[in-house]
C-alpha cells in the first residue's frame, strides 16, 4: 500500500479509534495503526446500541452494533489526528471517511483528511444501517458503480494512498472489488460488518438493541464473522482481475487470527470487537505470539508468508474425489463419551459401531434403560465382582467410513479422533476430469 | 404443607446445608459443563435411570421446568434423592469426565437446583405439581410402610389410574427420608414436601400399625395386591450388659429425636460405634448439636470401614475421632446412668469364605473410655415379625426374596421393594425397586 507502519496491527475504524486520546493510549499499549472513526457531518447515536450472543457461558462471541459514523464534528476530529500525527509521527494514523455522494463534498473532506496528516485514507462503503438509509455506507457499497464512481472522486483530490473498505453485504464481493479499483483505489479493507439480528427478547418479544421498544438490524462483528471475513478476503486476494494490497477485518482476536488473515494476502489487520471486549492490551500477545510463531517456522518479515495459502485455494470442482481418509479412535484416550456414535448414526453414515454389535442408537439407549443398577455398598457386595467398566470405545468399520470427520469435530478429547489416509491406488481425479467437461444449463438458457 | 415446626429453628442454625446450593447462573455454567454424552453412563449408574443429561440441557436451556418433569418422570422423588444420593459412587462416580482428568460434572447440585425451583412453585403460579389422574381400573393397591419404596410404587401406580392406599405406622410419612437422614443432607420438611406431591396425585395415606390395628387378612380383602415397604427393623442390640442404661441410644432414635424434638440434649462426650454411613451422620450431628468430644469405635480398621469415602473425610474435617480395633464389652454404669463404655482391643483374624477378616477380641486389653452418651450404629435387623404369619412369602437370610426386575414375592398377590429387600441401601434403590414393582404390577391388570 506504500505505508510504513511499525507493526500489522492495527485498530478498525470504529469506537475504540472515536478520540485522539484514545488512539495515543493504543499507541502508548503497542497497536501500529489506527483508523480513525468514520468522519463525516456528525451524527446522533441512540441509546442502546450493541447486543450481542453469548455462547455456553462464554460472553459476546458475536458483537451486533447499530452505532453509525462519528458523532463529533469534523473539526474537532481533524485537529485531533493533526495532535496524534505531531506526537506519534512513526505510527500510522488512517482517515476513514463518509459524506454525501457529491464531488466537492468529498474533494474537501479529503483534503482537510491530509492537511491534518492522515497517513492515508479509507473510503467507508460499508455501513448497513442508518447512513446506507441516506445514500452512504452500504448504499454505495452494494453498488459497482457509486464505488466506482467516489472511489475516483477521492482519488482526484488525494495526494496519500485511498483504500477503499468493502460491506460484505452484497451477492459477490468480487464484483465491488473490481469497481473500485477501476476507480483508482490504492488499496481494500474487508470487511465491515454483516446485516444481523442477534436475538429476540422472548418476553418483550423486541429484539435486541431495544431502543425505546422497538429495534433496528445491526452490523455484526467479533469472532462469530471470522470465517466469513477469511473466505471474502481470500476471494478478493485471489482475483486477478483486483490484485491490491488488502487490510484484513473481521473477528480478529488473537495472533493465530492475524496469521490466518496475512496468509491469505494480508498486509495488514484491523480489530475492533475484540478491544471492545479486552481493551487494548489484547495486542501484546498479538505481536508476542505471532512473533514466536515466526521464528518457529522461520519467518523474517509479514513478506515471507503473506499469501502463501492461496495457491491452495480451489474451486471445489478441482477437488481430488479420489483423496481417502477414515476416521481412526485412540482407545486409549476415549472417554466413552458415545457424541462420535451418535453422530454418524444420526448426523452422517453410520459406520461407527460398539463391539459386536450394529444396533442404533435407540435400541442401545432402550437396553440401558431397561437395566438394573444398585447403589454399590461394601458390606452388602463384599464378594464384590464389580467390574469396574472402563470406558466403552467405540469402533469405526473403516470399509464404510466415508471420511466426513463429523466424529472428529464433536469428540472432546484432543486427538482422540484422527483422521488416516488411506492409500486407494487410484490416480487423482477431479469432478471436472470426471465429467470431462459437462456443462450445466443456467437460468436463461436452453 | 409439611408438619408445623419441622424443621426445627435450631436445626436450621445448626446444620447449615452440607453443599450450599447452586444459583442461577452457577446453574447454567455448570449444565454447560456437560458433554451431553449419548447413552450416558451416569444415567446407566443411577438406579432410577434418570435421563441426566436431558434434564441438565434444560438447565442449560432456561427450561428449569421441563427439567424437572425429565427428573420426576424417572424418579418421585427426585428432591430427596439430589441431596441424599451418595453420587460419588453413582452418577457423579461414572461421569466420563473422570477419565478425562477433570472434575465431574455436579449432577446432585444440578438436580437439585432443578427441583427446588420445582416446589418452589408449589401452591404459587407456576404449579407444575401433577393432579390426580382418572382412575381406570378397578384394582386398588395397599402399600404397606410410608417410605421411598412405597412412595414410588404408589405415585406409579396412581400415575396409572389405580387407587393406593399407603399404610404407616409414624405420625408423619416418608420413612427413613423423613426420620432417618442427617439433617444437614435433608431436612423433614423437604421429604414432607415430596409426599404432599404424591398425595396430590391421589394416594391416600392411612396412619396404622399394619399387624396390630389392621391385620394381612382385613388387606388381602379389600386390594387387589399389596406392596411390601416396610423397610428394615429395629437397629441391632450390641448385646453388652448395661445397654439398657439411660445415656444409650442407637442412632436411628438418635436421629429422629435431634430432628423432631426441639429440646433434645446431646452429651458433652460422646462414643459411637459402628463404622457405617449411619454411624458417621450420628456423628456428625452429635458435633454440630455442640458435643465437645465426639469419638467413633470401630472392631475393624480404616480398610475394612463400610461408610462411603466422602462421609468418611467429611467427619475427620468435622473432628469426630476415630478408634480402630475396638469393640464394646460393657456399659460402665455410674449414678443409674451411662458412665462410659469398657472396650477391648480386637485385631483381624484369617479371611472367611466371603473375604473378609472378622475381629477377635485381644485378651486382657480392656480400657475404660468415660462419655456421658454412647450412640450404637450396628445396622437394623430384619423385619420379619410381619411376614412370620406364613403367607408364603419366602425369605433369604431375613431380606424377602423376589424376582429382581418385578418385584414379585413368592406370593403372586405380595410384591416387595427397598431395605427389606436388599438388606439396607440408599432412598433411590428403594424408589427404584417401587418403581418397577408399580409396572410389574401395572402390566399384570392391564393384560
Amino acid at each position: 500500500m506504500g505505508i510504513l507502519t511499525p507493526n500489522p496491527f492495527w485498530l478498525a475504524s470504529a469506537p475504540p479509534t472515536n478520540t485522539g486520546e484514545q488512539i495515543m493510549r493504543a499507541f502508548d499499549a503497542g497497536w501500529g495503526g489506527a483508523v480513525w472513526k468514520t468522519i463525516g457531518e456528525p451524527v446522533v447515536n441512540t441509546a442502546s446500541r450493541y447486543s450481542s450472543v453469548d455462547w455456553t457461558g462464554q460472553r459476546m462471541m458475536g458483537l451486533n452494533h447499530i452505532e453509525l459514523i462519528s458523532d463529533r464534528s469534523i473539526e474537532d476530529n481533524v485537529r485531533e489526528i493533526a495532535e496524534v500525527k505531531k506526537r506519534y509521527p512513526k505510527h500510522t494514523v488512517i482517515a476513514s471517511l463518509m459524506v454525501e455522494s457529491k464531488r466537492e463534498v468529498w474533494h474537501d473532506i479529503v483534503k482537510r483528511a491530509e492537511d491534518a496528516g492522515a497517513d492515508g485514507l479509507e473510503l467507508n462503503f460499508g455501513c448497513p444501517h442508518g447512513m446506507s438509509e441516506r445514500g452512504m455506507g452500504s448504499a454505495v457499497g452494494q453498488v459497482p458503480e457509486y464505488s466506482c464512481t467516489i472511489t475516483e472522486w477521492a482519488k482526484e483530490a488525494a495526494r496519500t494512498p485511498v483504500m477503499v473498505k468493502l460491506t460484505p453485504n452484497v451477492t459477490d464481493i468480487r464484483v465491488i472489488a473490481r469497481a473500485a479499483r477501476k476507480g483508482g483505489a490504492d488499496a481494500l479493507s474487508a470487511i465491515n460488518t454483516i446485516n444481523s439480528i442477534t436475538g429476540i427478547d422472548l418476553d418483550t418479544l423486541t429484539p435486541r438493541p431495544n431502543v425505546g421498544g422497538m429495534s433496528a438490524h445491526g452490523g455484526y462483528c467479533g469472532p462469530a464473522v471470522k470465517p466469513i471475513a477469511l473466505h471474502l478476503v481470500q476471494q478478493i486476494a485471489s482475483d486477478p482481475d483486483v490484485r491490491l494490497p488488502v487490510s484484513g477485518i473481521g473477528g480478529i482476536q488473537s495472533w493465530r487470527d492475524a496469521a490466518e488473515f496475512i496468509l491469505v494476502g494480508c498486509g495488514t489487520v484491523q480489530v475492533c470487537t475484540a478491544v471492545m471486549h479486552y481493551g487494548y492490551r489484547i495486542v501484546e500477545d498479538m505481536i508476542d505470539g505471532l512473533s514466536n510463531w515466526m521464528d518457529d517456522k522461520g519467518y523474517a518479515s509479514i513478506d515471507d508468508f503473506r499469501g502463501l495459502t492461496l495457491p491452495r485455494m480451489t474451486e471445489w470442482k478441482h477437488l481430488d474425489l479420489n483423496y481417502r481418509i477414515v476416521a481412526r479412535i485412540d482407545p486409549s484416550k476415549c472417554i466413552g463419551c458415545d457424541l462420535c456414535y451418535v453422530a454418524c448414526w444420526d448426523g452422517a453414515h453410520q459406520c461407527i459401531h460398539h463391539e459386536g454389535s450394529r444396533e442404533a442408537p435407540a435400541a442401545r439407549q432402550a437396553r440401558s434403560r431397561a437395566s438394573i443398577s444398585v447403589t454399590p455398598i461394601a458390606k452388602l457386595d463384599f464378594a464384590s465382582g464389580k467390574d469396574g467398566h472402563g470406558p466403552r470405545v467405540p469402533q469405526v468399520d473403516e470399509e464404510e467410513c466415508v471420511g466426513c470427520n463429523l466424529c472428529s469435530l464433536v469428540c472432546p478429547v484432543e486427538s482422540c479422533i484422527t483422521m488416516v489416509e488411506v492409500e486407494t491406488g487410484k490416480p487423482k481425479e477431479s469432478w471436472e476430469q470426471r465429467s470431462s467437461g459437462r456443462v450445466y444449463a443456467r437460468p436463461g438458457q436452453e | 404443607m409439611s408438619e408445623p415446626g419441622l424443621p426445627l429453628q435450631k436445626n436450621l442454625e445448626l446444620f447449615p446445608d452440607l453443599h450450599p446450593a447452586l444459583d442461577a447462573r452457577s446453574a447454567v455454567t455448570e449444565a454447560n459443563r456437560c458433554l451431553n454424552c449419548f447413552d450416558a453412563p451416569c444415567m446407566s449408574a443411577c438406579p432410577t435411570h434418570i435421563d441426566v443429561p436431558g434434564f441438565i440441557k434444560r438447565i442449560a436451556s432456561g427450561n428449569v421446568r421441563g427439567s424437572a418433569r425429565v427428573i420426576l418422570e424417572a424418579n418421585v422423588l427426585g428432591m430427596s434423592c439430589s441431596r441424599a444420593c451418595p453420587v460419588d459412587v453413582l452418577c457423579e462416580g461414572a461421569c466420563v469426565m473422570h477419565t478425562f482428568n477433570k472434575k465431574p460434572i455436579e449432577i446432585g447440585r444440578l438436580q437439585r437446583y432443578a427441583m427446588e425451583d420445582f416446589y418452589a412453585h408449589a401452591g404459587a403460579g407456576g404449579d407444575s405439581r401433577p393432579g390426580p389422574a382418572p382412575l381406570t381400573h378397578a384394582e386398588k393397591i395397599a402399600c404397606i410402610g410410608g417410605g421411598p419404596a412405597s412412595l414410588a410404587c404408589a405415585a406409579e401406580l396412581r400415575r396409572r389410574g389405580f387407587a393406593v392406599r399407603v399404610f404407616d405406622n409414624r405420625p408423619l410419612p416418608g420413612g427413613l427420608t423423613t426420620y432417618g437422614i442427617a439433617e444437614y443432607k435433608l431436612r423433614p420438611s423437604d421429604s414432607l414436601r415430596e409426599v404432599e406431591m404424591i398425595r396430590g396425585m391421589g394416594v391416600e395415606f392411612h396412619c396404622a400399625d399394619v399387624g396390630s390395628d389392621v391385620s394381612l387378612d382385613e388387606l388381602e380383602r379389600t386390594f387387589s395386591v399389596i406392596f411390601l415397604g416396610m423397610g428394615l427393623g429395629a437397629m441391632h442390640r450390641i448385646g453388652i450388659p448395661g445397654e439398657d442404661l439411660p445415656g444409650v441410644i442407637d442412632a436411628l432414635h438418635f436421629i429422629e429425636r435431634y430432628k423432631t424434638e426441639k429440646d433434645f440434649p446431646v452429651g458433652r462426650c460422646v462414643a459411637v460405634i459402628g463404622g457405617g454411613n449411619t454411624a458417621i451422620d450420628a456423628a456428625n450431628a452429635a458435633r454440630r448439636l455442640g458435643a465437645e468430644e465426639v469419638h467413633i469405635f470401630y472392631r475393624r480398621t480404616e480398610n475394612e470401614m463400610p461408610a462411603f469415602a466422602n462421609e468418611y473425610e467429611h467427619a475427620k474435617s468435622e473432628g469426630v475421632v476415630f478408634h480402630w480395633l475396638v469393640q464394646p464389652v460393657s456399659i460402665i454404669e455410674g449414678k443409674g446412668r451411662l458412665a462410659g463404655v469398657k472396650f477391648v482391643q480386637t485385631r483381624l483374624g484369617p479371611q472367611d469364605e466371603s473375604g473378609r477378616r472378622n475381629a477377635e477380641p485381644v485378651h486382657g486389653s480392656d480400657f475404660n473410655f468415660m462419655c456421658d452418651m454412647a450412640i450404637p450404629a450396628l445396622g437394623q435387623t430384619k423385619f420379619v415379625k410381619l411376614l412370620k404369619s406364613s403367607r408364603g412369602i419366602d425369605l433369604t437370610d431375613g431380606s424377602i426374596k423376589v424376582d429382581r426386575a418385578t418385584g414379585r414375592t413368592s406370593n403372586a398377590r405380595y410384591f416387595a421393594g427397598g431395605d427389606c429387600v436388599n438388606g439396607g441401601r440408599e432412598v433411590v434403590d428403594a424408589v427404584a425397586d417401587g418403581k418397577r414393582a408399580a409396572l410389574a404390577i401395572a402390566a399384570q391388570f392391564e393384560g
